[in-house]
């Protein structure tokens, strides 16, 4: 955000009759119109509330969610609010700890694909020529083969070796950048071309400087708006290479694991299946609405 | 135009032979076929080293790939799979599979994301509105797999349990052994039904948010007002002044996103175990003899040339639905 304080003027004669007008900052405007979407604002208040109890539960919920009791495939009771699995683990403790791997991973893809998307559009919009060619090109190649099977080939490969959260964001997030970068290079053909950006080289200011200080700030709606929902996919997609056999492995639980390997009991034990798949729908519901508020906030010029 | 369409087309073949070579590369490095071979000790080692002579494992990488190009281009063969079968038969096969899930999902969705669409915008911020976008948002963060169980693991139970009789299959595209066309027909159909609403559920609420988005801009233009103000029936405008130019934007998204189910309809494909492309991919890569290169080569040959061509069509559609667009 590109914050323009405007200074209060105090205007005694306004003042006297309660006229002020108050200086409001960009962000402070980004922040209203946040507000005003309402489902913008329960998906943070439903997202927050899942972050709080996926961290905070495991402390004081007594099982742990490796802990094995003695108790196999009840269904939900006082003791086990979400039932027990075939080998005896307590879900409500499972779906926690899954819940919290999945948010970690897919908050690492979304800061590493936005980092690496920014950066690629950004030298390639700024500098065009060569490098944006070289670049885009590049970007056309990994739109054009299927996703899935980058994810595949990738995933079979390393998660094998250690089925890790760790591993499973550094393949997703390699992956997930590409739409990022064709926005912020469109972004940055446009601004390059901008009078304050002409001023900047006029009094000698370096490329870094300008991309860093003047155009990333000018940009960072879209792209705030794109690492959100990236958040949302990485969730989406985390749990899809789980039930493929290809994601996040025991001793650690996903969402998309959990799932996975409820559903062949799920006609008999049917809370196997329902509550790791109401964590999973509500969370990426919950973080697309936030998105969809954000990008009314930070970018009210677009519409989906 | 004409043009534009060969230079696409140019730049199309040497995105793919750049693909194959880096798909190959990738799938060929990933692991090694033989490893279930080498792992068993009664295994002798002339075995082993006949088994790599037939893979061509013993030559090094670019002669293989040159190979493999060198039979598709001159030859049209598409190799052999390790399982011992011709890459290109089974390919013709698997895809006929998955068009038959995949074409009935995507006249479904347009069909239902055209209409949901256009009321959305309609009745814009009435319930109506309100319901169409938080089932779509609803759908768009349901996993496909989550669906496609929900639907396999519940609705077909209990619609079954209440017909007495299995009326939804949930297993494979047909049953063997039936015999007449309209039987094999209704048997298909059958198979069908929960996989394909799977697919358009996903697909139509996305496309409903575009379809959405286009009728709004389009309502909000100029000429949408002049055509009211002229005194034309709300259905003349509506339909022919509206919802024509508001096609435009959704054909496209359209064409690209059925290219990508073609070779990407993997989870819905795996989950009611239908043998199509996707699972072709899956098993190419992580089955028992894995990785199987030329399968998988295969795979994106086709794949990626649906990809690349309905990318093309969807930009020559724009230009011949949108005149003001020029082909730079």
């Amino acid at each position: 955000m590109h914050e323009v304080t405007r200074p209060v003027i105090p205007d005694t004669a306004d003042a006297a009759e309660g006229l002020t007008i108050e200086s409001r900052t960009q962000l402070r405007l980004a922040v209203e119109r946040f507000a005003h979407h309402r489902l913008a604002l329960g998906g943070l208040t439903v997202f927050v509330l899942l972050l709080l109890l996926s961290t905070i539960g495991p402390v004081f919920w007594h099982y742990g969610y490796t802990a094995i009791t003695n108790q196999f495939a009840t269904a939900p009771s006082a003791q086990h609010p979400f039932g027990t699995d075939l080998i005896g683990h307590d879900l409500f403790a499972q779906v926690l700890a899954a819940e919290a791997t999945s948010v970690k991973t897919a908050v690492l893809v979304a800061v590493i694909a936005t980092v690496i998307g920014t950066t690629i559009g950004a030298v390639a919009g700024y500098y065009g020529g060569v490098a944006d060619a070289l670049l885009m090109r590049f970007t056309d190649l990994i739109l054009a083969v299927p996703l899935l099977a980058i994810l595949l080939v990738l995933a079979n490969k390393l998660s094998k070796q250690a089925g890790s959260w760790l591993w499973i964001a550094l393949i997703l997030g390699f992956v997930l950048w590409a739409n990022l970068a064709r926005q912020v290079r469109g972004a940055f053909l446009s601004l390059r071309e901008r009078e304050f950006v002409e001023a900047e080289h006029a009094i000698g200011a370096s490329d870094r400087r300008i991309i860093m200080r003047h155009m990333i700030p000018n940009a960072i709606g879209p792209i705030i708006v794109s690492a959100t929902l990236t958040v949302a996919l990485a969730i989406l997609i985390e749990a899809v290479l789980s039930f493929l056999g290809l994601g996040i492995e025991p001793p650690q639980v996903s969402l998309g694991y959990l799932i996975a390997s409820g559903q062949d009991a799920a006609a008999t034990l049917p809370w196997l299946f329902f509550f790791p798949a109401g964590f999973l729908v509500v969370t990426i519901l919950s973080v697309n609405f936030i998105g969809d508020g954000l990008r009314d906030a930070l970018d009210p010029g677009s519409r989906r | 135009m004409w043009a534009y369409l060969l230079r696409r087309l140019a730049a199309g073949i040497i995105v793919l032979l750049v693909l194959s070579f880096g798909v190959f590369l990738m799938v060929a490095l990933s692991g090694d076929p033989l490893a279930q071979l080498r792992a068993n000790p009664q295994t002798s080692p002339a075995t082993i080293a006949a088994a790599a002579q037939q893979l061509h494992l013993n030559q090094p990488l670019i002669e293989r790939y040159w190979g493999w190009l060198d039979g598709l281009l001159l030859h049209g063969t598409f190799g052999t799979s390790f399982t011992g079968q011709p890459v290109g038969a089974q390919i013709a096969q698997r895809l006929s599979v998955t068009l038959k899930l995949v074409i009935p999902a995507v006249v479904l969705s347009v069909l239902l994301g055209v209409v949901v669409g256009v009321i959305s915008a309609v009745r814009q911020y009435k319930p109506v509105d309100h319901l169409s976008t938080g089932l779509a948002y609803l759908f768009f963060s349901t996993p496909v797999f989550v669906l496609g169980l929900l639907l396999k693991d519940f609705l077909a139970v209990d619609v079954n349990k209440a017909a007495g009789h299995t009326i939804l299959y949930t297993v494979g595209e047909s049953t063997p052994g039936i015999n007449g066309t309209w039987n094999v027909f209704v048997n298909e159909a059958q198979h069908a039904v929960l996989p394909v609403l799977t697919l358009t559920l996903i697909t139509y609420a996305t496309w409903s948010r575009f379809q959405r988005a286009a009728m709004l801009d389009v309502l909000n233009a100029d000429y949408i007002r002049l055509a009211r103000a002229k005194g034309l029936s709300p259905r003349r405008v509506l339909f022919v002044h509206a919802l024509r130019n508001a096609l435009i934007p959704v054909i496209t998204v359209v064409a690209i996103d059925f290219a990508a189910l073609i070779g990407g309809a993997l989870v819905t494909e795996i989950v009611f175990s239908w043998y199509g492309m996707g699972q072709y991919l899956y098993n190419g890569l992580t089955g028992a003899e894995s990785p199987d290169v030329y399968a998988v080569q295969g795979w994106l040959v086709v794949a990626a040339t649906a990809v690349i061509l309905f990318n093309i069509l969807a930009d020559l559609l724009y230009g011949l639905l949108d005149p003001r667009v020029r082909y730079a």
